[in-house]
């Protein structure tokens, strides 16, 4: 790691004044990203501002149809919330199946939505539930804030305050780990809005990180039942292909782990 | 057996430093005017360093020095050895290519290093290496062994022609050929055994320090094996004098193996103390560990098998290719050879076996013993060729097996092995019952009808731990003996010092050898303490692996032990008036049998070295010392039962069941046997499911970190049903065989059978992925 000066911001005001001042300022929430990058030195941010204290960050609403989750909730409070899990218990399962119980002990929602690895599981519940990404400055609608691999619509400084999801008729998460890293080696979220609209939504399985899954929503449309996908194929072409699964074999994962979303959701 | 003897099940001593952070491994030491060294490697898989410039890094606050590779053979250190002469089916010796400890020329794996840097602190090191620039001319490289085989490949080394270390054989090529010419059914089965990173938790490690008064180094470091690491040094490269140097192996964490031997960044550590006449220390991160410890296993072969009408083994025929990466390490080129191909009979009475073995260089880490060393790749090729027979006769596999079991012993099997004794149909038998094998039909239609594919795989695997003879490993082209030595030294009061020329690194020799001594002289363990570790303390010995510390290390001690209680009885039988005959030791007393007279240890000792009252003629003191060299090997044998059910749809492996079954001769502390078999097994399952090191065609490793290489989880396993059928191994005055490794040889086989049983598709390699799992059913 290279030398770097540490700031704990106690408002997300401060927080964005320190950022403007550091010549290559990043900031710091779980670290369980930020970390190991600049451990590797493959960052070398002049200031780390820790954003994973201040208050307005952490916590957990429910009100009426809306679920929001604070951009500094750790998995671990996300995971036994209450609300998360009536609201949308699929949620609850996604973080009690995300890495392992350090990496949910510190690792944040914000953290996770604002690196977008094309493994993580956070961007398949946003895209399926239809969430709005809130930040300091504005509210971007899921599908318009993940822009591929590792990018997103923030700007440079822009801190993500809270997720809002509208809260679905029924939803369920399937998810096959990594066998070394525990991300997703593809994972499928599916929705049953309460307007009726199906969205479904994998990660780990596309080149340009998580994707909407045409084929399976209109299927799942149709007829919400795991048995509705049996004669659904999902093209390879596009997907990743590595040592630990070929791209034909992530296809079938998109479906299978539908078929178990689904069942999860009932 | 007393409460801390032999057979009982001592909770550890050394844990409580282990689990309230108190361990002392090297990376905890510190030394006053301690410098950091950090190591530049080559990025490419080959090249030829064509420039280093250093300048902009010397010129660094805190950067002390910097070296390279052109400088450390200037300096005549001495290249890398393989310390095992494997000779040619041809006569020829084998054909190794110079290994300096830095390269100051080629290149030849990702990882190799070219130069240090010598600094005040690590991260001031880190900083200065990234401004030494150095200037590669890339070579084309050869990435497996196909690749490094065809004709016109790149060469890596002028000394190997074709990238042939060598090309060896065992066994009678003629009987076998006769075997299979009137053969009633031939089975064959071609295999890969993947490469595996032997990831022990500590990473490797070493601090060299240089006393220019005395001319003398002190070198502690993460061994498995500190007297042999002094030899080398000494003898080999150029470094000092055994007496001028001292090596300590502190508390280390974990070895498999990977620790035997001797690695550049530990010879470099000791050049540069000297030369910038500052400590230096080197602590490897899990990346290093990746790139640098020697990798495992990497055989392709080719067996084929022929039977009698009647299913019984006539003869065996193996071809194997084994990859050795760019460097030939310590030990690894007995490891397919003496360490594999002696195991190729198996449980089986096979009368004629005929082993090919040819070794490849590649430009990849290189290979050496890694837990089981050889054996693992005997036992999953030989236990995949038995299922494959017994399903190609529609039989059941237990009963092929025990058609064919070894029933007599001693036996001699056609290659090298005397199998002294055994009892495969007992283990066969514990197994089957633990997992109950006749209900199986039934439990598989069940999960069917639940729409799982469930299978059974068995493995009856045998190994040879304890290697041995000196004599035999030495005509064999050993560069050293495989004996132990021990020194037991009983003090003026009566508490006792064993030295051990064993080394622990997790085996829990701090309890298991206090359990002998506590044995023979009924004192409790606390009182007794285990010294090893130190080239300065102990005297030379040969140090851990190959299941080897109980039935060589340990019976060392119990040859010393033997001494010190015959002098101790003639000491007592002075002191009591006795005859010598008469006195036996119980409970730390010395008694004259048959009568209420008895003396204590601690006075006994305290005779000893007052000697105001000895028998004439006897020199005061009561230590001992011995060295033993076993007379064979010994063979720990063992059948693993495992099932488990696929998912169809995704190729996900779970277990429902896994028992062993072992023999292991005699138990010293069952407790700790059963750790050491749930630690083999778990790197077996590791092998068979998840851990693959891999490369692309380039020599770029595509698995150095934990994100892509699958390490075993505790839910990845399942948990173990133990048992232990045991014969004494008539070798050893103990009767035990060794445990540490026995896991790790025979479980992939069991798991890849049941496997390729619950989907019907015998086309599987290992790592049994998901992916591969789905890929063999699905196609
Ligand atoms: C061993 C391991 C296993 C893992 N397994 C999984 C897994 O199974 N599934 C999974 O999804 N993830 C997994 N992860 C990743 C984990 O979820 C990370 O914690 C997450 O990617 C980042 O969250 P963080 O809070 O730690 O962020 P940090 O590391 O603190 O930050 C990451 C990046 O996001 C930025 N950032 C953080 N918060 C905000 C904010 N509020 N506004 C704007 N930018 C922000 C930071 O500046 C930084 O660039 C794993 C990680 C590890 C180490």
């Amino acid at each position: 790691m290279y030398e770097t000066t540490y700031h704990r911001a106690s408002s997300v005001d401060e927080a964005a004044a320190l950022f403007s001042k550091g010549s290559d300022a990043k900031f710091l929430a779980g670290g369980h990203t930020l970390i190991p990058v600049m451990k590797q030195r493959l960052a070398s941010p002049s200031d780390v501002i820790d954003i994973g204290k201040i208050k307005d960050l952490i916590g957990v609403q429910l009100s009426g149809d809306t679920l929001v989750i604070k951009a500094a909730t750790t998995y671990y409070d996300i995971m036994t919330n209450a609300d998360v899990k009536k609201a949308v218990p699929a949620i609850a399962h996604l973080t009690s199946v995300l890495g392992d119980p350090a990496v949910r002990a510190r690792g944040t929602i914000g953290g996770s939505i604002a690196n977008n690895d094309p493994a993580a599981d956070f961007p398949a519940a946003l895209i399926s539930l239809g969430a709005t990404v809130k930040t300091n400055k504005r509210s971007i609608a899921a599908e318009d804030f993940f822009k591929g691999l590792f990018t997103t619509a923030l700007e440079d400084g822009e801190i993500i305050t809270e997720v809002s999801f509208p809260v679905p008729e029924k939803a369920g998460y399937a998810k096959m780990r990594h066998p070394a890293s525990r991300f997703a080696l593809t994972g499928v979220f599916v929705t049953k809005t309460k307007g009726g609209d199906v969205r479904v939504a994998a990660t780990g399985a596309s080149q340009s990180g998580v994707m909407r899954v045409s084929a399976i929503e209109a299927a799942l449309k149709s007829n919400w039942s795991a048995s509705a996908l049996d004669g659904v194929s999902v093209s390879a072409s596009g997907l990743l292909s590595d040592i630990h699964g070929s791209a034909d074999y992530r296809a079938n994962l998109v479906k299978v782990m539908a078929q178990r979303a689904v069942q999860a959701a009932g | 057996m007393g409460m801390e003897g032999i057979g009982a099940s001592v909770v550890r001593k050394e844990d409580k430093r282990f689990i309230t952070g108190k361990g002392r491994y090297v990376d905890d030491i510190k030394m006053v005017g301690m410098t950091y060294a950090h190591f530049i490697r080559s990025p490419h898989a080959h090249a030829k360093v064509k420039s280093i410039d250093s300048s902009a890094a010397e010129a660094m606050p805190g950067v002390v020095a910097v070296l390279t590779g052109k400088q450390i053979v200037d300096d005549k250190v001495g290249n890398l050895i393989c310390g095992w002469a494997i000779t040619s089916k041809d006569g020829s010796p084998m054909k190794m290519g110079a290994w300096p400890a830095m390269a100051p020329e080629t290149v030849r794996f990702v990882g190799q290093a070219v130069a240090v840097v010598i600094a005040d602190s690590k991260n001031l090191a880190r900083d200065a290496a990234e401004a030494v620039v150095v200037e590669y001319e890339e070579l084309p490289a050869v990435a497996d062994m196909p690749s490094a085989l065809k004709p016109g490949a790149p060469q890596l080394h002028p000394e190997a022609p074709g990238n042939v270390v060598y090309d060896w054989h065992i066994g009678d090529e003629a009987a076998v050929g006769a075997a299979f010419s009137k053969a009633a059914h031939v089975v064959s089965l071609e295999l890969t055994n993947n490469r595996l990173a032997p990831n022990a938790m500590e990473p490797r490690a070493a601090i060299a320090d240089y006393d220019a008064a005395e001319e003398h180094f002190t070198l502690y470091t993460t061994s498995q094996n500190p007297h042999v690491a002094r030899l080398v040094l000494s003898a080999f490269y150029n470094i000092a004098p055994e007496h001028k140097l001292r090596v300590i192996a502190p508390d280390v964490g974990g070895g498999f193996g990977s620790k035997i031997f001797i690695y550049p960044e530990e010879m470099v550590a000791l050049w540069a103390s000297k030369k910038v006449g500052r400590p230096v220390k080197w602590t490897g991160d899990r990346t290093e560990a990746f790139l640098t410890d020697a990798h495992g296993r990497d055989h392709i072969s080719k067996a084929e098998m022929a039977f009698d009408a009647d299913h019984k083994m006539l003869g065996l025929r193996v071809k194997t290719h084994a990859n050795f990466g760019a460097y030939m390490s310590l030990f690894s080129s007995s490891v397919p050879t003496y360490l594999y191909a002696t195991l190729l009979s198996g449980q089986y009475n096979i009368p004629a076996i005929y082993a090919e073995v040819m070794g490849v260089y590649t430009n990849t880490t290189p290979v050496d013993a890694y837990r089981g060393a050889g054996r693992p790749e005997a036992s999953y090729l030989l236990e995949r060729l038995v299922e494959t027979a017994a399903r190609q006769f529609k039989m059941d596999p237990a009963e092929l097996r025990r058609k064919n079991f070894i029933t007599q012993f001693p036996h001699q099997t056609p290659v090298i092995m005397a199998y002294d004794t055994g009892d495969f149909n007992a283990s066969l038998d514990a197994a089957m019952k633990a997992i109950d094998y006749a209900g199986f039909p039934a439990r598989k239609a069940a999960a069917k009808a639940q729409g799982k594919l469930r299978g059974i795989g068995l493995s009856c695997y045998i190994e040879a731990c304890g290697i041995a003879p000196s004599k035999a490993v030495g005509s064999l082209g050993a560069g050293v003996g495989l004996w132990e030595s021990a020194e037991i030294r009983v003090n003026p009061v009566g508490t006792i010092e064993v030295l051990t020329g064993s080394h622990s690194h997790g085996q829990g020799h701090e309890t298991t050898f206090c359990q002998l001594i506590a044995e023979r002289l009924g004192v409790p363990i606390s009182q007794v303490s285990i010294v090893h570790g130190d080239t300065d303390k102990v005297q030379f010995g040969m140090g851990t692996y190959g299941s080897r510390s109980a039935a060589v290390g340990l019976t060392a001690i119990l040859k010393a032990m033997e001494k010190v209680e015959a002098k101790a009885k003639k000491i007592a039988a002075h002191a009591l008036e006795a005859s010598e005959g008469d006195i036996v030791i119980e409970n730390g007393e010395f008694k004259v049998t048959g009568t209420d007279k008895s003396i204590a240890l601690p006075m006994v000792a305290l005779a000893a070295y007052t000697a105001h009252n000895l028998p004439d003629g006897m020199e005061p003191g009561l230590k001992e010392s011995a060295f033993y060299d076993p007379t064979n090997f010994t063979f720990p044998a063992g059948t693993y039962i495992c099932e488990l059910e696929v998912d169809e749809a995704t190729g996900k492996t779970s277990f429902v069941n896994f028992v062993a079954a072992d023999d292991f001769g005699r138990l010293i502390n069952p407790m700790i046997v059963e750790g050491q078999v749930h630690g083999g097994l778990v790197q077996g399952i590791g092998q068979a499911l998840l851990e693959h090191a891999i490369y692309d065609s380039n020599g770029q490793p595509v698995t150095a970190s934990f994100m892509d290489y699958a390490m075993p989880r505790a839910d990845d396993v399942p948990s173990f049903k133990l048992s232990h059928t045991t014969t004494l191994c008539p070798g050893n005055p103990l009767g035990v065989k060794g445990c540490g490794e026995a896991g790790a040889i025979g479980a992939s086989a069991a798991v890849i059978n049941a496997i390729t049983d619950a989907i019907g598709n015998n086309k599987l390699e290992m790592p049994a992925t998901p992916d591969r799992v789905w890929h063999a059913i699905h196609g």
